[in-house]
């Protein structure tokens, strides 16, 4: 590799060629302020911010999207450059609300902290700003065009990590917008609901469709009986509403939901060992047969909505299997309100999820009891419970440890690794392997089908069977290995999909990054670091496989008989189908 | 993978044809804008329908059709009104006031230019110079041309091709 020597500030520094002069500053301690650059996509030059001083060029150059040149001199910083990038800063405050007392991304805001870091004070500008309407009747997202200032993240998230391609800039000037094609609602365009715009985006033109003030209300009401259930991932990244990384907070987490005034605190986890034991089932009848493989996972709603828009034709090999949010909630209102004697009525019934699509996954008629109404009523993102946590006072980081009840409290390690990449296909291996063979693997960890990277191979070896897998996160890669198998380049048995980068731990509903460091959305340090303490949570378990968690065959015997059975298929499944508009392959 | 059989294909075959020409060479989207001046041509807008045909048959999302359409001034995306209402912006109409002229048709009709009224009768264009620059400033409304127009006669101009149409239904 050719080695570059340049000047940066009072720095000589050697760098290999084709480094930008960005990341040779960061090398040096000197970090460029930026607003529209994000290491993990595509770089697009969008806002200026992050320009330089290089000796002997006329104009100041973009440090994201400009390389080094052999003997380059380079300033990042002069009283000039300051002044050019808050002139620059200001535009773009002169275009936007500024309504942060008020905005959701309040604190945490990338163009709030820029804005003050590069020291713009007051600002008395008062002419005219662009002004759309709020998005806000959406089921999942809400766009709020009005504080967008067009760095063009989610539109290279969505494209490049999700193969989406759901946004685009439109118009030019005054007017210019991003948006679906045909400036369609979210709700009517190709949108996955993923909510990983949300995630990068800078400021809040994205954010959470909010169900707290629902959840306020009925945890109010006398007459409600208030259920909760928490996902997989949420313990791992709640404490980062107080600044704590990588850290199991389950038990903290339950005691603030009992404080919040839930009557019955449950775990999604439960849902999820019972999702292993229908989907194993599920699987092994398939390649039984051999037909219908390979079997499609089905826990993750940005996936399914994915599949049901631009794949629909692989809609007969997804797993008929509900999400274990799904199958909790619909227990919540048929197996625990006959075992409480409580007409489902009178239950509220709500899930704490890390993820955006939940919230659609919720409302889908699929989801509804035949009596009419749906099996969950709200759908909270951890960012909404740490608000809800914080505004009712409550001191989480000194919260002792508290319980989840009974009957659908106890889980597996198996379901605590469904929070993460290959979580879900290693917990179904462990449960396979155990029907298929009849004894225990003797080595419970997968590390094969562990990886933060988005697409893994792997062949597990059973009874002189090979199982063929897959396991595919961001739906960029989804395209890729479903791709494969539609040419017939390669067979698979089963395949993992999630819709979100790294799996549940970095979905659209987590903590935004911390502010004021120089941290981007999805950091894979704090993804990794989330991992990890669901990887901890697994091995700390002395139950792993999730067939032989107590409370689940407690509740095959007295109520669902056995995987697959008529009333485990009429409660735990759901069905499919193709959706409009459908998205360009 | 390209799946286009749950497409209803209504654009015309000769685009069709053209589009697969295109799925041949190298970049296919490169061919996007070529696309849609074929589209216009044919059907003088680009409707919501045939972007989505074109996205689906060219194999390039349908968010970055509808950003190429609305980011280039020629494009349109709603059909001329019944009487196409064309004001010269050419110097010698533009000293004469055509701009005021203009924003009194904007006022009037409530559309901007490239824009069509919702009962589809009045759509706005702003065109280069007609070369009957005596008349100025000129608006032709259809094959109909009229010359020394001020804004204050709009409304006048507007009522006399209502009542026209009215006479011809
Ligand atoms: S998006 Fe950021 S800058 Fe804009 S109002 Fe919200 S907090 Fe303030
Ligand atoms: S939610 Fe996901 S699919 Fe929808 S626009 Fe955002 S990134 Fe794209
Ligand atoms: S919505 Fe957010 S991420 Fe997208 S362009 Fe606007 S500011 Fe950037
Ligand atoms: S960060 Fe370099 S142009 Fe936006």
């Amino acid at each position: 590799m050719n080695m570059i020597n340049l000047k940066i500030d009072d720095f000589d520094i050697q760098v290999p060629e084709g480094t930008t002069i960005m990341q040779a500053a960061d090398k040096v301690g000197a970090h460029v302020p930026r607003l529209c650059y994000h290491p993990y996509l595509s770089t697009d030059g969008a806002c200026r911010i992050c320009i330089v001083e290089v000796e002997g060029y006329r104009n100041f150059v973009a440090s994201c999207h400009t390389l080094v040149a052999e003997g380059m001199k380079v300033r990042t910083n002069s009283a000039e450059l300051r002044q050019t990038r808050r002139d620059l800063t200001e535009l773009l405050l002169d275009n936007h609300p500024r309504a942060c007392l008020t905005c959701d991304r309040d604190g945490n805001c990338e163009l709030q902290n820029l804005s003050y870091r590069l020291g713009v004070r007051d600002r008395l500008f008062a002419g005219d700003r662009k002004r759309f309407p709020i998005e806000k009747d959406n089921t999942a997202i809400v766009r709020d065009a009005e504080k967008c200032i067009l760095c063009r993240r989610c539109v290279r998230v969505c494209a490049e990590v999700q193969g989406v391609y759901n946004l685009s800039q439109m118009y030019r000037g005054f007017t210019t917008v991003v948006a679906p094609a045909f400036e369609s609602k979210m709700d009517e365009s190709v949108c996955i609901m993923c909510g990983q715009c949300i995630n990068v985006c800078p400021t809040a033109a994205f954010s959470e469709k909010s169900h707290y003030d629902e959840v306020f209300d009925a945890l109010s009401n006398p007459k409600k009986h208030v259920v909760v259930q928490v996902a997989p991932a949420i313990r791992v990244a709640i404490a980062e509403g107080w600044d704590i990384l990588g850290v199991d907070a389950t038990g903290k987490t339950v005691e603030a939901l009992r404080r919040l005034g839930f009557d019955a605190i449950f775990d999604t986890n439960f849902g999820a060992d019972l999702t292993i034991m229908e989907e194993a089932n599920e699987l092994i009848n398939r390649i039984e047969k051999n037909e219908k493989l390979p079997l499609l996972t089905s826990c993750s709603p940005g996936w399914i909505n994915f599949m049901e828009h631009f794949y629909p034709e692989m809609i007969p090999y997804a797993s008929t299997c509900k999400s274990p949010m799904q199958m909790t909630s619909t227990l919540v209102k048929t197996y625990y309100a006959q075992k409480k004697g409580i007409d489902p009525k009178d239950i509220y019934s709500v899930a704490i999820m890390p993820c955006i699509a939940k919230k659609y996954e919720a409302g889908r008629q699929e989801h509804f009891a035949p009596e009419g109404y749906p099996y969950t009523d709200a759908v909270l993102t951890t960012r909404e419970l740490i608000w809800m946590i914080k505004a009712m006072g409550i001191d989480f980081v000194n919260l002792p440890d508290s319980d989840f009840d009974d009957p659908l409290g106890e889980s597996t390690g198996a379901a605590a690794i469904f929070g993460t990449t290959g979580g879900v296909m290693e917990a179904a291996l462990r449960t396979a392997i155990l029907k298929l063979t009849g004894k225990k693997p003797e080595n419970l960890d997968f590390y094969d089908v562990r990886a933060i990277e988005g697409l893994k191979e792997a062949t597990i070896k059973i009874n002189g069977m090979e199982l063929n897998v897959a396991v595919a996160n961001g739906l960029a890669n989804a395209r890729k290995i479903l791709d494969k198998i539609q040419s017939g380049e390669k067979q698979f048995h089963i395949i993992e999909l999630m819709a979100c980068p790294g799996g549940c731990v970095a979905g659209g509903g987590q903590p935004h990054q911390p502010a004021e460091q120089f941290v981007y959305p999805l950091d894979t340090h704090i993804i990794s670091q989330r991992q990890a303490a669901i990887y901890s949570i697994d091995s700390n378990k002395s139950i792993r496989i999730s067939a032989e968690n107590p409370s689940i065959k407690k509740i095959y015997k007295e109520f669902l008989k056995k995987p697959g059975s008529e009333i485990a298929h009429n409660l735990l499944h759901t069905t499919y189908s193709e959706k409009y508009p459908r998205g360009v392959k | 993978m390209r799946d286009i059989t749950h497409l209803n294909i209504t654009l015309d075959k000769s685009i069709v044809d053209y589009i697969e020409e295109c799925r041949q060479k190298e970049h296919p989207e490169s061919y996007l804008i070529a696309v849609l001046h074929k589209v216009q041509g044919i059907y003088g807008f680009l409707s919501e329908d045939h972007m989505y045909e074109v996205a689906h048959l060219l194999g390039v999302p349908t968010s970055t059709v509808y950003g190429v359409a609305t980011f280039y001034h020629f494009f349109r995306l709603k059909p001329k009104g019944k009487y196409s209402i064309s004001i010269c912006m050419g110097t010698a109409c533009f000293v004469k006031g055509a701009d005021l002229v203009l924003q009194s048709f904007k006022n009037e009709l409530g559309i901007d230019i490239k824009e069509t009224t919702s009962d589809g009768l009045f759509s706005l264009e702003g065109t280069r110079c007609l070369g009957v620059c005596a008349l100025a400033p000129v608006v032709t409304i259809n094959d109909e041309v009229f010359g020394n127009v001020t804004p204050n006669q709009v409304p006048e101009i507007l009522i006399k091709v209502k009542s026209i149409d009215k006479q011809a239904q």
